[in-house]
C-alpha cells in the first residue's frame, strides 16, 4: 500500500486542479468498482453495487491539497501569489513548490533574516529562476502546490499532501479488498474541499445516500507542548464526535466505534475544535444525511511535511471493510 | 441609455423591484420566456437562434439587480431615522452623503459633527457611526413617520454622468456594481446562440449570493457565467506590485475569489475567445470579494461557473467610475464566447 500512497502524495493537486490525481485514481481503481464517472465539479465517483439489501453509504476522500495561486509576475520576474486552502506564510519561506506545467520555484522573504517576527504573506515571492518578466516559465492564474518528495520512515510517513490523499489510499484499498457487501457503495474522490467542502455537497446532491462517511486528517495532541488533544499517532483511527463545523450523527457514530470493538480494531474518540471535513457538507444536502467521520491522525497539517502512522492507516482500511461488509443499523 | 436608467434606479438587497420593472422593459420581444420568481430574480430565455446538434446546452447566465445601502431600522425622537447597513460598506464614507429614503424618495443627509467640534484625536480615526442617524428636516418623531416606514430602503442620491470625454470614456453612478453586468446582460439578449441562454438578473447577491442560488437550483444548468462589476485599483503604486485590475484594460476574467475556483475550461474559453477576436482582457488579480459563480456552482451537482467582470473603481461607495470601452469589450467578449458554445463544454 505504501507504493499507493507514494504516488498519491507526490501527484499534482492544489483545489480546482485535481485533474492529475483523478487520472491516477481512475486507473487505481479499475477492477475494484462496477463504474466510475466525473461530475460537473470534477468529483470522481466509484459505485460498487451491493447485493439489493442494504443502504446506500457514500463515502468521501478529497483530492484536493492546499497550494498557491500567481496573481503578479514584476519586471525582474518574480512571481506574488495567493493561497488557495489554508496556507501559513511560516511553512513556506525557503521551501519549494511546484506548477502544473513542471515548472518550479523557490519561496523567498523580503525581510529574510532582518525581522524577528513572523514572515506575512505579502512579504513572499516565489524565485521562478527567472531574469525578467518574459522569461517567466508560469502566467498569472497558475496554481503551484508544495514540492516535497515521500519518506518512508518506517512507522510513520511523511509527505505533503498527506491531507488528503492518506484517506484516497485507504478508500482504494478499501474498495479493493471488500468483498461481498449488501450496501451499495458510492466512493467519491472529491474537489475543492481545501476551499469550502465544496465538492462534497454537489456529489451527495447527486447520490442522495442513505449515510455517508467522509475520511480526513485530524490534529494529534501527541507532540511537545501540544495543544491539549486526546488523539495520538498509532492510536489507532479516530472516529469523530465534533468539529468546528459538524456534530457527528449520532447513530453513525456508534455504529463505528461498535464495529471497532467487535473487531477488536484500536480506535480514539476525536473532538476537533478547528477545522472540519466533506462531512460538514454532506450533512445538509437535500432533506439532510446522517453523516460521521473517520480520522486519520496526522501531525503538521498543512504544512510540507504532514506525518501519519501506517498502522493507524493499515487499522482504517480495516475499520472501512468491516462497517461496509455488514448490513447497518444506526 | 439603459446603464444611465439603471445606475439611476433605486434598489438596495431585496427591494430591486424598480430595477426589474425597468430589464422587463428592455428585454421585451428579446427573449421567449420570462417569469419573476419567489425570491424576485428575473428569469429571462432565449432559446437557440442557430441550428444545434442534439440537445441544446442550457446556460445560465447572471447579473445582480440588487446594490449596496440601508434600511430605515429606527426613528429617533428629534426626528432624525437611524439605519443599518445592508453589503458591505465603509464607515469612513459615509460622513454627511446625501441619501433618499423609500417609495417616496424622501432626501436626508447622513449627519456628522462639524470639524470645529472634533477632538484631535477623532480627527485622525475613523468615526464612530453606532449614533449616526439621517437628518431629512424633521423636528419629531411624528414628522419623521409620516415620510419614513421601519424597513424602508436607503440608497445614496447620486446622479449618472459622463466624465471629461478622453478616450476611455469614462462615466460615473452609484451601483456600477452590478448595474454595469445587468446591462451586459440585456446587450447579450440581442444576439443569435446555439445554446438555450438564461439570462437570470438576480436578487440579494449583496447579502449573501441568495438570488443566484435558488435560480441556479430552478434551472438546473449545464454551465454559468457571472457578470459583474468588480474592485478597481489603479492608482499609482510606488513598487512594481499588480492592482486588481486597470480601467480600461478590458473585461477582468476571475479565477478565483473567496466564493469559488473558476471552471479552468471556461476561464480558456474567454482567455482563447479574446485572443482569437483581439479583444482586450485581464485577470481580476486577486482572490477577493465573491460572486454569484458561488452560489451557483454548488447548485444541485454541480455547476461549471466563471465571472466575468467590468473594472469599477470606487466600488461600494456613494459613485463609481467605469470605462465605457470596458463595458463594450465584456460584450463583446461574451458574445462571442456564448457563440463558440454549442454541444459541450
Amino acid at each position: 500500500m505504501k507504493t499507493l500512497i507514494q504516488e498519491l502524495v507526490e501527484t499534482f493537486g492544489p483545489s480546482g486542479y485535481e485533474d492529475a490525481v483523478r487520472t491516477l485514481l481512475s486507473d487505481r481503481i479499475g477492477g475494484a468498482v462496477d463504474e466510475v464517472r466525473t461530475d460537473a465539479l470534477g468529483n470522481l465517483i466509484a459505485h460498487k453495487k451491493g447485493s439489493g439489501q442494504g443502504l446506500r453509504v457514500m463515502l468521501a476522500a478529497h483530492m484536493d491539497e492546499i497550494g498557491l495561486v500567481v496573481s503578479h509576475i514584476d519586471q525582474q520576474g518574480f512571481a506574488r501569489f495567493q493561497t488557495v486552502g489554508g496556507v501559513w506564510p511560516i511553512t513556506l519561506v525557503s521551501g519549494r513548490v511546484r506548477f502544473a506545467n513542471g515548472a518550479a520555484g523557490v519561496i523567498g522573504w523580503e525581510y529574510w533574516l532582518q525581522k524577528s517576527e513572523l514572515p506575512k504573506m505579502d512579504e513572499l515571492f516565489i524565485d521562478l529562476g527567472a531574469t525578467s518578466a518574459a522569461d517567466a516559465p508560469v502566467a498569472v492564474g497558475d496554481v503551484a502546490c508544495f514540492d516535497r518528495p515521500f519518506q518512508d520512515l518506517g512507522k510513520r510517513l511523511v509527505a505533503k499532501a498527506m491531507d488528503d490523499r492518506i484517506a484516497c489510499a485507504i478508500a482504494v484499498q478499501t474498495l479493493r479488498e471488500l468483498q461481498e457487501t449488501p450496501n451499495d457503495i458510492y466512493v467519491v474522490f472529491s474537489t475543492q474541499e481545501e476551499v469550502g467542502t465544496r465538492g462534497a455537497m454537489t456529489a451527495a446532491f447527486g447520490i442522495a445516500p442513505d449515510v455517508a462517511v467522509a475520511i480526513d486528517v485530524t490534529d494529534t495532541g501527541d507532540t511537545p507542548e501540544a495543544i491539549p488533544m486526546a488523539v495520538s499517532l498509532g492510536g489507532g483511527p479516530a472516529i469523530k464526535i465534533k468539529d468546528s463545523g459538524m456534530i457527528a450523527h449520532a447513530g453513525v457514530k456508534d455504529w463505528m466505534i461498535r464495529t471497532a470493538e467487535q473487531a477488536g480494531i484500536p480506535y480514539q474518540r476525536e473532538v476537533l475544535t478547528a477545522g472540519t471535513t466533506d462531512a460538514y457538507s454532506i450533512q445538509t444536502t437535500r432533506a439532510g444525511v446522517p453523516a460521521g467521520c473517520l480520522s486519520i491522525p496526522c501531525r503538521n497539517i498543512h504544512t510540507p511535511s504532514e506525518i501519519v502512522d501506517y498502522d493507524d492507516v493499515l487499522n482504517s482500511v480495516r475499520l472501512l471493510r468491516a462497517m461496509l461488509s455488514a448490513p447497518i443499523t444506526l | 441609455m439603459l446603464l444611465q436608467q439603471l445606475s439611476d434606479a433605486r434598489g438596495v438587497s431585496g427591494h430591486e423591484l424598480e430595477v426589474r420593472a425597468l430589464i422587463a422593459e428592455a428585454v421585451h420581444g428579446l427573449v421567449d420566456e420570462q417569469h419573476t420568481d419567489v425570491l424576485g430574480n428575473l428569469i429571462c430565455l432565449r432559446r437557440a437562434r442557430r441550428p444545434v446538434q442534439g440537445q441544446a446546452l442550457r446556460v445560465m447566465v447572471a447579473a445582480h439587480m440588487d446594490e449596496i445601502g440601508f434600511l430605515a431600522t429606527g426613528i429617533n425622537k428629534d426626528g432624525t431615522v437611524r439605519f443599518g447597513k445592508v453589503g458591505g460598506i465603509d464607515d469612513r464614507i459615509l460622513l454627511s452623503k446625501q441619501v433618499v429614503i423609500g417609495e417616496s424618495a424622501v432626501p436626508g443627509v447622513i449627519g456628522y459633527r462639524p470639524i470645529h467640534l472634533l477632538s484631535a484625536k477623532e480627527r485622525r480615526s475613523a468615526p464612530d457611526l453606532s449614533h449616526a442617524a439621517i437628518d431629512i428636516g424633521a423636528t419629531s418623531k411624528e414628522a419623521a413617520e409620516k415620510l419614513v416606514k421601519l424597513g424602508d430602503q436607503i440608497t445614496f442620491r447620486t446622479s449618472f454622468q459622463p466624465l471629461e470625454p478622453g478616450a476611455q470614456r469614462c462615466v460615473k453612478g452609484k451601483a456600477l456594481d452590478d448595474r454595469a453586468g445587468c446591462a451586459t446582460l440585456v446587450e447579450l439578449l440581442g444576439h443569435d446562440y446555439a445554446i438555450d441562454l438564461y439570462a437570470v438578473f438576480t436578487t440579494q447577491e449583496e447579502v449573501g449570493l441568495r438570488g443566484a442560488k435558488v435560480a441556479a437550483s430552478a434551472i438546473a444548468p449545464d454551465l454559468a457565467f457571472v457578470l459583474e462589476g468588480t474592485i478597481c485599483d489603479d492608482l499609482p503604486k510606488k513598487e512594481d506590485l499588480s492592482h486588481v485590475t486597470e480601467l480600461g484594460k478590458g473585461p477582468a476574467i476571475t479565477f478565483m475569489d473567496r466564493s469559488f475556483i473558476a471552471d479552468r475550461r471556461l476561464v480558456d474559453l474567454l482567455v482563447k475567445t479574446a485572443q482569437a477576436e483581439s479583444i482586450p482582457y485581464q485577470f481580476k488579480k486577486a482572490a477577493a470579494g465573491g460572486t454569484d459563480a458561488g452560489a451557483i456552482q454548488l447548485s444541485r451537482e454541480g455547476v461549471p461557473a466563471v465571472t466575468v467582470a467590468v473594472p469599477c473603481r470606487n466600488i461600494h461607495a456613494p459613485v463609481s467610475i467605469l470605462s465605457l470601452n470596458d463595458l463594450d469589450n465584456t460584450v463583446k467578449l461574451m458574445v462571442a464566447a456564448l457563440q463558440r458554445l454549442e454541444g459541450s463544454l
